[in-house]
């Protein structure tokens, strides 16, 4: 007994995932190193390129509930396709960020020669990163590779919390800069938020591969209170 | 969760021939349990050894023990008739008797030592066949022979004969694998009203049968190196079953990746 069309159709279905996958990432570099730039033109192709990734997203959805209408999937194979439709979701979410961080950069293309901070790109390029690895982790069903990538978390929290102080430190010296710095804020927020996404990814291929549902997320409130504490004491 | 029937170290032979070995499982109470696996693992000889039908089988030899109420089925003591009795069966080919719907019925009710008025034993009728969700259709033809009827109806009729005699567990062989879609759902959904009353036990194919319908699962495998002899491999909710079952033979033959 062999499952042939079933078989087939998730390789393809993974293809398709590996695809998206790639275009969100390329759409986190770009966004954020146009935005260091001040490149109005790379920004506008990320939100271009954004409407098909929705697309793609929708059409991945389409095939997987197509697949478990017809085929019947249980145990594994269904575990695997229902997180195929979240893990599209998630990647459809982390391009919005991107599309996000393209969106700030033209709202803020009349504001003069902002500075913006070197590390959102680092940050942008670790959450890429991140991000690739899980998408092959899910790819190879991979469940040790998925545990580990969450710990890196921490690194892009950090991040995170270095521009925060950075853009603060410029209110301070220049209370005129607070329009951009908002601006710059949800810019690193948006990276934030899209790593806690490939978070989520890791979680799904763990439930897809082992079929145990575990949170890997230490979540942004919860290591800003520890430092809020940590401050205090 | 209470135990209806309690499997102990069952072993069932035809001639020299080991069919099922080392089956222990306990089958919830007022819940369904299918059984699945692939052909020839001796799912159905299963289900007969739980209320002693395998006896009517020359050289069949069953050993250990299936406790219900805490007694064993097998005692001697025991009698084979009143086992089949309360622990009734419906199989895979609906078989009415060549009578009225309302013999059928009420031929249960007779050989159960029923001795009430006519009009009481048309209320019993009645209650047995709205048991079986077959009442409605039936109630302006009850003379009319059962073979009339289609084969679903025909089957909830076999429902009704065995929920007549007042039984505590059901035993189902493939119920359902002589029927069109509908009908089969119609059986399922029969299926889901019963357990509130009864305790079911459900031979199925059908896996997908086995996940609509069932609460448990036990998953049945030829194991052995020389002799392969059928046993319970894995026992769960049917839900785990479906969604991670633990054994890797359970999880290729839910996906179709079996053999």
């Amino acid at each position: 007994m062999t499952r042939k069309i079933l078989d087939q159709q998730m390789r393809e279905i993974k293809e398709k995932l590996l695809i998206l996958g790639n275009m969100v990432e390329r759409a986190l570099l770009e966004s954020a190193e146009a935005l260091e730039k001040r490149d109005l033109v790379a920004a506008r192709r990320v939100m271009a390129a954004d409407r098909e990734v929705n697309d793609r997203r929708f059409a991945i959805e389409a095939l997987t509930i197509g697949l478990i209408a017809t085929q019947q999937p249980v145990a594994s194979d269904l575990r695997l396709l229902a997180a195929v439709l979240e893990i599209a979701g998630e990647l459809e979410r982390i391009g919005d960020y991107a599309k996000g961080i393209a969106v700030i950069n033209l709202r803020m293309g009349d504001v003069l020669k902002p500075i913006v901070p070197a590390e959102i790109p680092v940050m942008a390029r670790k959450t890429a990163d991140m991000l690739h690895r899980a998408l092959v982790a899910f790819v190879n069903e991979d469940a040790e590779a998925a545990r580990a990538i969450p710990r890196e978390d921490d690194e892009v929290d950090a991040f995170y919390l270095r521009i925060y102080w950075d853009l603060m430190g410029m209110v301070v010296r220049d209370p005129s800069a607070i329009e951009r710095v908002n601006w710059l804020l949800w810019a690193a927020h948006n990276l934030e938020r899209a790593a806690d996404r490939v978070t989520n990814i890791c979680e799904r291929t763990i439930y897809a591969v082992t079929g145990e549902m575990a949170e890997m997320d230490v979540t942004w409130d919860e290591l800003e209170l520890q430092n809020a504490e940590r401050r205090r004491l | 969760m209470e135990t209806a029937l309690n499997i102990h170290n069952l072993r069932v032979y035809y001639g020299d021939f080991l069919a099922i070995k080392d089956v222990n499982l306990a089958i919830p109470r007022n819940q369904i349990t299918a059984i699945i696996g692939p052909s020839g693992v001796g799912k159905s000889t299963l289900l007969r050894a739980l209320n002693r039908m395998n006896e009517l089988v020359p050289g069949c030899r069953t050993e250990g023990e299936v406790l219900f109420d805490g007694v064993n089925i097998y005692d001697p003591r025991m009698d084979p008739v009143e086992v089949r009795r309360r622990i009734g069966m419906v199989f895979q080919k609906p078989n009415p008797f060549p009578k009225s719907i309302y013999e059928n019925v009420a031929w249960g009710l007779r050989i159960n030592g029923f001795r009430g008025t006519r009009a009481q034993l048309d209320e019993a009728v009645e209650q047995a066949l709205r048991a079986a969700a077959l009442w409605d259709e039936v109630k302006d033809k009850l003379h009319q022979s059962g073979l009339s009827l289609s084969g679903g109806q025909q089957q909830r009729l076999c429902i009704a004969r065995v929920i007549a005699l007042q039984p505590e567990v059901i035993l189902l062989d493939e119920p359902a694998s002589a029927l069109d879609p509908i009908a089969t759902l119609k059986i399922e959904e029969l299926m889901r009203e019963l357990k509130r009353d009864y305790t079911l036990v459900i031979v199925t194919h059908n896996m997908q049968q086995a996940a609509r319908v069932s609460d448990y699962t036990a998953m049945m495998m030829l194991t052995g190196d020389e002799e392969r002899s059928g046993t319970v491999i894995e026992f769960d909710r049917t839900k785990t079953i479906f969604t991670n079952p633990r054994d890797k033979r359970t999880e290729d033959y839910v996906t179709g990746r079996f053999g």
